[in-house]
Protein backbone atom coordinates (compact mmCIF):
# COMPACT_ATOMS: atom_id res chain seq x y z
CA UNK A 1 0.00 0.00 0.00
CA UNK A 2 1.40 3.49 -1.07
CA UNK A 3 2.32 5.86 2.22
CA UNK A 4 -1.14 8.02 2.68
CA UNK A 5 -0.34 11.15 3.91
CA UNK A 6 -3.16 13.54 5.76
CA UNK A 7 -4.63 16.14 3.23
CA UNK A 8 -3.28 19.33 5.09
CA UNK A 9 0.01 18.18 4.65
CA UNK A 10 0.36 17.96 0.90
CA UNK A 11 1.14 21.12 -1.02
CA UNK A 12 -0.98 20.42 -4.42
CA UNK A 13 0.75 20.55 -8.08
CA UNK A 14 -1.34 21.39 -10.89
CA UNK A 15 -1.20 22.02 -14.25
CA UNK A 16 -0.51 25.90 -14.35
CA UNK A 17 -0.49 26.48 -10.29
CA UNK A 18 0.22 25.05 -6.69
CA UNK A 19 -2.30 25.22 -3.82
CA UNK A 20 -1.95 24.81 -0.20
CA UNK A 21 1.43 26.56 -0.09
CA UNK A 22 0.96 27.52 3.56
CA UNK A 23 1.45 25.42 6.93
CA UNK A 24 -1.99 25.94 8.82
CA UNK A 25 -1.03 24.13 11.96
CA UNK A 26 -1.54 26.79 14.55
CA UNK A 27 -4.26 27.06 17.08
CA UNK A 28 -7.76 27.50 16.23
CA UNK A 29 -7.46 26.36 12.60
CA UNK A 30 -9.13 23.20 13.54
CA UNK A 31 -11.96 23.19 15.73
CA UNK A 32 -11.54 20.65 18.55
CA UNK A 33 -7.60 20.28 17.94
CA UNK A 34 -5.16 22.21 20.05
CA UNK A 35 -2.27 22.52 17.70
CA UNK A 36 -0.54 24.77 20.30
CA UNK A 37 3.50 24.51 20.72
CA UNK A 38 3.84 20.79 22.68
CA UNK A 39 7.19 19.32 22.79
CA UNK A 40 6.11 16.04 23.38
CA UNK A 41 3.91 16.48 20.13
CA UNK A 42 7.05 17.17 18.29
CA UNK A 43 9.11 14.36 19.62
CA UNK A 44 6.37 12.03 18.23
CA UNK A 45 6.78 13.36 15.30
CA UNK A 46 10.09 14.03 14.28
CA UNK A 47 11.68 12.30 12.21
CA UNK A 48 15.46 12.66 10.72
CA UNK A 49 17.08 10.24 8.91
CA UNK A 50 20.82 10.04 7.05
CA UNK A 51 20.34 9.06 3.51
CA UNK A 52 23.57 9.21 2.02
CA UNK A 53 26.90 10.34 3.12
CA UNK A 54 30.37 10.66 0.86
CA UNK A 55 33.87 12.03 1.95
CA UNK A 56 32.32 15.60 0.21
CA UNK A 57 27.79 15.55 1.13
CA UNK A 58 25.36 14.52 2.59
CA UNK A 59 21.61 13.53 2.17
CA UNK A 60 19.47 13.44 5.11
CA UNK A 61 15.46 14.02 5.86
CA UNK A 62 14.35 16.40 8.01
CA UNK A 63 10.06 15.45 9.11
CA UNK A 64 7.84 17.16 11.04
CA UNK A 65 9.27 20.66 11.03
CA UNK A 66 8.04 23.71 9.60
CA UNK A 67 9.80 25.12 6.45
CA UNK A 68 10.74 28.25 8.96
CA UNK A 69 12.45 26.25 10.81
CA UNK A 70 14.07 24.06 8.17
CA UNK A 71 15.06 26.94 6.12
CA UNK A 72 16.62 28.74 9.13
CA UNK A 73 19.42 25.44 9.60
CA UNK A 74 19.50 25.74 5.64
CA UNK A 75 19.84 29.97 6.05
CA UNK A 76 22.92 29.23 8.55
CA UNK A 77 24.57 26.70 7.11
CA UNK A 78 25.69 28.94 4.28
CA UNK A 79 25.85 32.68 5.52
CA UNK A 80 26.65 32.13 9.38
CA UNK A 81 28.87 28.89 9.87
CA UNK A 82 32.16 30.67 9.76
CA UNK A 83 34.96 29.73 8.19
CA UNK A 84 38.93 30.99 7.76
CA UNK A 85 39.33 32.52 3.93
CA UNK A 86 42.48 34.89 2.98
CA UNK A 87 41.17 38.36 3.38
CA UNK A 88 43.99 40.64 3.04
CA UNK A 89 46.76 40.24 0.29
CA UNK A 90 50.02 42.08 -0.06
CA UNK A 91 51.58 42.15 -3.51
CA UNK A 92 55.19 42.94 -3.83
CA UNK A 93 55.22 41.91 -7.40
CA UNK A 94 53.00 40.89 -10.14
CA UNK A 95 53.43 41.39 -14.02
CA UNK A 96 51.46 38.78 -14.85
CA UNK A 97 48.12 39.70 -17.17
CA UNK A 98 45.90 38.45 -14.13
CA UNK A 99 45.89 42.54 -12.28
CA UNK A 100 46.49 42.74 -8.74
CA UNK A 101 42.78 43.40 -7.42
CA UNK A 102 41.12 40.61 -9.62
CA UNK A 103 44.27 38.21 -8.45
CA UNK A 104 43.88 38.87 -4.82
CA UNK A 105 39.67 38.34 -5.48
CA UNK A 106 40.80 34.83 -7.03
CA UNK A 107 42.77 34.00 -3.79
CA UNK A 108 40.21 34.70 -1.77
CA UNK A 109 37.95 32.42 -3.01
CA UNK A 110 40.45 29.66 -2.18
CA UNK A 111 38.56 27.17 -0.16
CA UNK A 112 41.28 26.25 3.27
CA UNK A 113 41.07 23.39 5.46
CA UNK A 114 41.70 25.63 8.64
CA UNK A 115 39.60 24.41 11.66
CA UNK A 116 37.46 27.94 12.39
CA UNK A 117 37.16 26.22 16.09
CA UNK A 118 40.85 27.54 17.19
CA UNK A 119 41.03 30.59 15.84
CA UNK A 120 39.65 34.38 17.07
CA UNK A 121 37.74 36.45 15.21
CA UNK A 122 39.93 39.60 14.01
CA UNK A 123 38.18 42.60 15.94
CA UNK A 124 38.03 45.80 14.08
CA UNK A 125 41.21 47.52 12.62
CA UNK A 126 43.49 45.88 15.07
CA UNK A 127 47.01 44.92 14.48
CA UNK A 128 46.92 40.96 13.51
CA UNK A 129 47.99 38.05 16.09
CA UNK A 130 49.06 34.19 15.90
CA UNK A 131 45.38 33.40 16.93
CA UNK A 132 43.11 34.93 14.60
CA UNK A 133 45.84 35.57 11.04
CA UNK A 134 47.03 32.88 8.88
CA UNK A 135 49.84 33.92 6.69
CA UNK A 136 50.74 32.38 3.44
CA UNK A 137 53.56 33.21 0.91
CA UNK A 138 53.78 33.30 -2.42
CA UNK A 139 56.76 33.25 -4.38
CA UNK A 140 57.08 32.18 -8.71
CA UNK A 141 58.98 32.93 -11.61
CA UNK A 142 58.41 31.61 -14.75
CA UNK A 143 61.12 30.24 -16.62
CA UNK A 144 61.91 28.39 -19.98
CA UNK A 145 62.58 25.05 -19.73
CA UNK A 146 65.75 24.55 -21.41
CA UNK A 147 65.76 20.54 -20.84
CA UNK A 148 62.26 20.49 -23.10
CA UNK A 149 61.76 18.24 -25.92
CA UNK A 150 61.82 19.91 -29.31
CA UNK A 151 59.08 21.37 -31.23
CA UNK A 152 57.11 20.83 -28.18
CA UNK A 153 53.90 23.25 -27.60
CA UNK A 154 52.99 21.90 -24.32
CA UNK A 155 53.64 24.97 -21.49
CA UNK A 156 54.17 22.15 -18.88
CA UNK A 157 57.33 21.12 -20.80
CA UNK A 158 57.95 24.40 -22.08
CA UNK A 159 58.11 26.63 -18.97
CA UNK A 160 58.77 25.98 -15.51
CA UNK A 161 56.16 27.31 -12.83
CA UNK A 162 53.77 28.95 -15.95
CA UNK A 163 50.75 28.33 -13.49
CA UNK A 164 50.02 30.21 -10.26
CA UNK A 165 48.22 26.71 -8.28
CA UNK A 166 46.54 26.89 -4.91
CA UNK A 167 49.05 24.21 -4.11
CA UNK A 168 51.76 27.14 -4.26
CA UNK A 169 50.57 29.09 -1.49
CA UNK A 170 52.80 28.31 1.36
CA UNK A 171 52.03 28.45 5.02
CA UNK A 172 54.05 30.55 7.40
CA UNK A 173 53.46 29.71 10.94
CA UNK A 174 53.80 32.57 13.14
CA UNK A 175 53.72 32.32 17.12
CA UNK A 176 52.36 29.29 18.65
CA UNK A 177 50.59 28.32 15.28
CA UNK A 178 53.23 25.76 14.72
CA UNK A 179 52.21 23.56 17.72
CA UNK A 180 48.81 24.16 17.30
CA UNK A 181 48.31 23.52 13.59
CA UNK A 182 51.36 20.49 13.96
CA UNK A 183 48.61 17.87 12.66
CA UNK A 184 46.84 19.68 9.96
CA UNK A 185 49.47 22.65 8.61
CA UNK A 186 46.89 25.51 6.72
CA UNK A 187 46.70 24.69 3.22
CA UNK A 188 43.96 25.05 0.29
CA UNK A 189 41.57 22.31 0.44
CA UNK A 190 41.83 21.62 -3.59
CA UNK A 191 45.19 21.72 -4.49
CA UNK A 192 44.88 22.23 -7.90
CA UNK A 193 42.90 25.55 -8.52
CA UNK A 194 44.76 27.53 -11.12
CA UNK A 195 44.88 31.19 -9.93
CA UNK A 196 46.89 32.79 -12.87
CA UNK A 197 48.93 31.80 -15.50
CA UNK A 198 52.51 32.73 -16.27
CA UNK A 199 55.15 33.06 -18.89
CA UNK A 200 58.74 33.04 -18.49
CA UNK A 201 59.79 36.12 -16.94
CA UNK A 202 56.48 36.94 -15.09
CA UNK A 203 56.78 36.56 -11.50
CA UNK A 204 54.38 36.63 -8.21
CA UNK A 205 55.73 38.01 -4.80
CA UNK A 206 52.72 37.67 -2.40
CA UNK A 207 52.31 37.35 1.62
CA UNK A 208 48.40 36.78 1.78
CA UNK A 209 46.41 36.78 5.77
CA UNK A 210 43.95 34.58 6.18
CA UNK A 211 40.65 35.67 8.70
CA UNK A 212 37.89 33.87 10.33
CA UNK A 213 34.59 35.02 9.06
CA UNK A 214 30.98 34.24 7.97
CA UNK A 215 29.50 34.03 4.67
CA UNK A 216 27.19 36.92 5.06
CA UNK A 217 30.15 39.40 5.10
CA UNK A 218 31.71 37.48 1.52
CA UNK A 219 30.52 34.29 -0.30
CA UNK A 220 34.10 33.15 0.09
CA UNK A 221 33.56 32.34 3.68
CA UNK A 222 30.77 30.02 2.85
CA UNK A 223 31.49 26.85 4.05
CA UNK A 224 28.98 24.92 1.60
CA UNK A 225 29.41 24.32 -1.92
CA UNK A 226 25.58 24.19 -1.72
CA UNK A 227 23.04 23.73 1.43
CA UNK A 228 19.36 23.01 -0.26
CA UNK A 229 16.26 20.86 0.33
CA UNK A 230 13.46 20.02 -1.41
CA UNK A 231 10.31 18.93 -0.53
CA UNK A 232 9.26 14.93 -0.66
CA UNK A 233 7.24 14.00 -3.92
CA UNK A 234 4.03 12.37 -3.50
CA UNK A 235 2.13 10.76 -6.12
CA UNK A 236 -1.40 9.56 -6.28
CA UNK A 237 -3.04 7.43 -9.06
CA UNK A 238 -6.38 7.99 -8.57
CA UNK A 239 -8.09 5.70 -11.08
CA UNK A 240 -6.13 2.68 -12.42
CA UNK A 241 -4.25 2.94 -15.65
CA UNK A 242 -5.27 0.86 -18.96
CA UNK A 243 -1.89 -1.64 -19.40
CA UNK A 244 -1.46 -0.73 -22.96
CA UNK A 245 -0.90 3.38 -21.60
CA UNK A 246 1.34 1.53 -18.69
CA UNK A 247 5.20 2.35 -20.03
CA UNK A 248 4.21 5.91 -21.69
CA UNK A 249 2.67 6.64 -17.96
CA UNK A 250 5.72 5.59 -16.29
CA UNK A 251 7.72 7.76 -18.77
CA UNK A 252 6.15 10.72 -18.08
CA UNK A 253 8.26 10.27 -14.36
CA UNK A 254 11.69 10.22 -13.68
CA UNK A 255 13.38 6.66 -14.14
CA UNK A 256 12.18 4.34 -11.21
CA UNK A 257 9.37 6.21 -10.05
CA UNK A 258 6.58 4.12 -11.26
CA UNK A 259 6.88 0.25 -11.20
CA UNK A 260 4.97 -1.98 -13.77
CA UNK A 261 4.17 -5.08 -12.94
CA UNK A 262 5.58 -7.67 -15.64
CA UNK A 263 3.01 -9.85 -15.57
CA UNK A 264 -0.45 -7.48 -15.59
CA UNK A 265 1.11 -4.20 -16.60
CA UNK A 266 -0.31 -2.61 -13.63
CA UNK A 267 1.00 0.58 -12.65
CA UNK A 268 1.96 1.64 -8.97
CA UNK A 269 4.16 4.23 -7.12
CA UNK A 270 7.36 3.15 -6.34
CA UNK A 271 7.96 3.92 -2.57
CA UNK A 272 11.46 4.33 -2.04
CA UNK A 273 11.89 5.82 -5.73
CA UNK A 274 9.13 8.49 -5.12
CA UNK A 275 11.54 10.91 -4.48
CA UNK A 276 13.18 10.73 -6.84
CA UNK A 277 11.02 12.01 -9.30
CA UNK A 278 10.97 15.84 -10.74
CA UNK A 279 7.40 16.58 -10.33
CA UNK A 280 8.15 17.91 -13.83
CA UNK A 281 4.03 18.12 -14.45
CA UNK A 282 4.63 16.21 -17.83
CA UNK A 283 1.78 13.65 -17.16
CA UNK A 284 -0.73 16.14 -16.52
CA UNK A 285 -0.04 17.16 -20.17
CA UNK A 286 -1.42 13.76 -21.49
CA UNK A 287 -5.41 14.24 -21.77
CA UNK A 288 -5.97 10.48 -20.94
CA UNK A 289 -3.76 10.84 -17.67
CA UNK A 290 -4.66 13.81 -16.43
CA UNK A 291 -7.82 12.97 -14.78
CA UNK A 292 -6.13 9.75 -13.19
CA UNK A 293 -3.32 11.10 -11.19
CA UNK A 294 -2.69 13.78 -8.61
CA UNK A 295 0.52 15.26 -7.73
CA UNK A 296 1.93 16.88 -4.21
CA UNK A 297 4.83 17.51 -2.22
CA UNK A 298 4.90 16.67 0.94
CA UNK A 299 5.16 20.41 3.20
CA UNK A 300 6.72 18.91 6.46
CA UNK A 301 9.01 16.84 4.40
CA UNK A 302 12.44 18.17 3.98
CA UNK A 303 14.94 16.09 1.77
CA UNK A 304 18.17 17.76 2.49
CA UNK A 305 21.22 17.97 0.09
CA UNK A 306 24.71 19.25 1.82
CA UNK A 307 27.79 19.45 -0.49
CA UNK A 308 30.97 20.77 2.05
CA UNK A 309 33.98 22.89 0.74
CA UNK A 310 36.32 23.36 3.20
CA UNK A 311 37.46 22.63 6.80
CA UNK A 312 34.22 20.84 7.83
CA UNK A 313 32.86 17.39 7.15
CA UNK A 314 29.82 16.99 5.62
CA UNK A 315 27.98 15.35 7.89
CA UNK A 316 29.04 18.48 10.74
CA UNK A 317 27.75 21.00 8.95
CA UNK A 318 23.86 20.52 10.04
CA UNK A 319 25.17 20.20 13.37
CA UNK A 320 26.87 23.45 13.38
CA UNK A 321 24.17 25.24 12.10
CA UNK A 322 22.23 23.80 15.13
CA UNK A 323 24.91 25.67 17.18
CA UNK A 324 25.03 28.60 15.57
CA UNK A 325 20.81 28.79 15.76
CA UNK A 326 21.32 28.38 19.66
CA UNK A 327 23.99 30.93 19.90
CA UNK A 328 21.37 33.09 18.71
CA UNK A 329 18.61 31.94 20.97
CA UNK A 330 20.71 32.22 24.07
CA UNK A 331 21.69 36.05 22.89
CA UNK A 332 18.10 37.13 22.23
CA UNK A 333 16.96 35.58 25.40
CA UNK A 334 19.75 36.88 27.93
CA UNK A 335 18.36 40.35 26.13
CA UNK A 336 14.69 39.90 26.38
CA UNK A 337 15.08 38.79 30.26
CA UNK A 338 17.19 41.93 30.98
CA UNK A 339 14.73 44.32 29.28
CA UNK A 340 11.82 41.87 31.85
CA UNK A 341 14.56 42.32 34.64
CA UNK A 342 14.16 46.21 33.87
CA UNK A 343 10.49 46.05 33.12
CA UNK A 344 10.20 44.47 37.08
CA UNK A 345 11.06 47.90 38.71
CA UNK A 346 14.87 47.30 38.80
CA UNK A 347 15.01 49.90 35.85
CA UNK A 348 13.72 52.95 35.30
CA UNK A 349 10.06 50.85 35.14
CA UNK A 350 10.12 50.83 31.11
CA UNK A 351 11.19 48.72 28.51
CA UNK A 352 13.69 50.88 25.95
CA UNK A 353 12.16 52.50 23.58
CA UNK A 354 12.94 53.28 19.99
CA UNK A 355 14.28 56.55 19.48
CA UNK B 1 -21.67 62.98 19.14
CA UNK B 2 -20.51 59.55 19.65
CA UNK B 3 -16.62 58.87 20.16
CA UNK B 4 -15.76 57.16 16.93
CA UNK B 5 -12.55 54.84 16.57
CA UNK B 6 -10.37 56.66 14.20
CA UNK B 7 -9.69 54.39 11.08
CA UNK B 8 -5.85 54.71 11.34
CA UNK B 9 -3.44 55.46 14.33
CA UNK B 10 0.03 56.07 14.34
CA UNK B 11 1.29 53.79 17.77
CA UNK B 12 4.16 55.63 19.99
CA UNK B 13 7.04 55.00 19.41
CA UNK B 14 7.29 56.26 15.61
CA UNK B 15 10.19 58.51 14.85
CA UNK B 16 9.32 62.87 15.11
CA UNK B 17 9.73 63.52 11.34
CA UNK B 18 7.67 59.88 10.59
CA UNK B 19 10.20 58.50 8.57
CA UNK B 20 9.46 55.14 10.72
CA UNK B 21 5.62 53.92 12.08
CA UNK B 22 3.85 51.98 13.10
CA UNK B 23 0.34 52.28 11.70
CA UNK B 24 -2.89 50.14 13.57
CA UNK B 25 -5.89 50.19 11.20
CA UNK B 26 -9.29 50.08 12.21
CA UNK B 27 -11.68 47.34 10.94
CA UNK B 28 -9.76 45.76 8.40
CA UNK B 29 -7.84 42.24 7.88
CA UNK B 30 -5.15 40.39 6.14
CA UNK B 31 -7.32 41.33 2.65
CA UNK B 32 -6.72 44.89 2.64
CA UNK B 33 -3.53 44.65 4.61
CA UNK B 34 -1.23 41.87 2.66
CA UNK B 35 -2.25 44.38 -0.28
CA UNK B 36 -1.34 46.94 1.15
CA UNK B 37 1.92 45.52 2.07
CA UNK B 38 2.23 44.36 -1.19
CA UNK B 39 2.25 47.64 -3.14
CA UNK B 40 4.25 49.78 -0.90
CA UNK B 41 7.16 47.06 -1.32
CA UNK B 42 6.50 47.85 -4.94
CA UNK B 43 7.46 51.67 -5.00
CA UNK B 44 8.89 52.73 -1.42
CA UNK B 45 12.37 52.83 -1.12
CA UNK B 46 13.17 51.20 2.07
CA UNK B 47 16.32 50.44 3.86
CA UNK B 48 17.98 47.11 3.97
CA UNK B 49 18.82 47.37 7.57
CA UNK B 50 20.64 44.49 9.82
CA UNK B 51 17.69 44.55 12.25
CA UNK B 52 13.98 43.08 12.36
CA UNK B 53 10.97 44.67 14.21
CA UNK B 54 8.41 41.67 16.20
CA UNK B 55 5.16 42.72 17.16
CA UNK B 56 3.69 40.59 20.08
CA UNK B 57 -0.11 41.07 20.83
CA UNK B 58 -1.50 39.17 23.60
CA UNK B 59 -5.07 39.13 25.27
CA UNK B 60 -5.66 40.04 29.13
CA UNK B 61 -3.10 41.84 29.72
CA UNK B 62 -0.27 39.25 29.59
CA UNK B 63 3.24 40.25 29.23
CA UNK B 64 4.27 39.82 24.92
CA UNK B 65 7.95 40.07 26.97
CA UNK B 66 7.20 36.58 28.85
CA UNK B 67 5.62 35.45 25.71
CA UNK B 68 9.33 36.30 23.61
CA UNK B 69 10.93 34.69 26.16
CA UNK B 70 8.79 31.65 27.07
CA UNK B 71 8.90 31.64 22.61
CA UNK B 72 12.63 31.31 22.82
CA UNK B 73 12.70 28.43 25.19
CA UNK B 74 10.84 26.91 22.73
CA UNK B 75 12.72 27.46 20.04
CA UNK B 76 15.90 26.30 21.68
CA UNK B 77 14.57 23.07 22.88
CA UNK B 78 13.13 22.26 19.18
CA UNK B 79 17.40 22.66 17.72
CA UNK B 80 17.99 20.74 20.42
CA UNK B 81 15.29 17.85 19.65
CA UNK B 82 16.36 18.18 15.98
CA UNK B 83 20.14 17.92 17.09
CA UNK B 84 19.89 14.59 18.88
CA UNK B 85 17.74 12.91 16.08
CA UNK B 86 20.43 13.67 13.33
CA UNK B 87 22.99 12.56 15.67
CA UNK B 88 21.36 9.12 16.60
CA UNK B 89 20.66 8.57 12.98
CA UNK B 90 24.44 9.30 12.17
CA UNK B 91 25.43 7.19 14.97
CA UNK B 92 23.13 4.38 13.87
CA UNK B 93 25.18 4.03 10.46
CA UNK B 94 22.18 3.22 8.59
CA UNK B 95 22.79 5.00 5.18
CA UNK B 96 24.60 4.48 2.16
CA UNK B 97 28.24 5.10 2.02
CA UNK B 98 29.80 5.95 -1.14
CA UNK B 99 32.91 7.35 -2.66
CA UNK B 100 32.08 10.70 -4.19
CA UNK B 101 35.21 11.60 -7.37
CA UNK B 102 36.58 14.75 -7.51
Amino acid sequence: MPTEYEKRRLVGVHEERISDVSSTDYPGVYPGEDNSWNLENLKKNLTVKVQRLSQHSIDFDLIGVDAAIANAFRRIMIAEVPTVAVEQVYVWDNNTVIVDEVLAHRIGMVPLNVNPAVMNWRVGDSPPTDRDTIVFKVDLTCTRNLSAPKGSTNPSELYINHEFLSSHMTWVPVGEQAEIFAGCPPAASNQDIVLAKLRPGQSINMELHAVKGVGKDHAKFNPVATASYRLLPHIKITKPIPAEHAERFAKCFSPGVIKIDPKTKAVSVDEQNVRKDSVSREVLRHPEFRDSVELSRVRDFFLFNIESEGPYAPERLFPESIKVMREKIAIMKAAAEALLNDHNGNGDGDVSMAG
Amino acid sequence: MSQTTPKIKILPGATPDLSAATFQIFDESHTAGNALRWILMKNNPHPSENMINIRIQMYDGVSSLEALINALDNLDKLCETVEDRYLDSLREENFERWDEKR
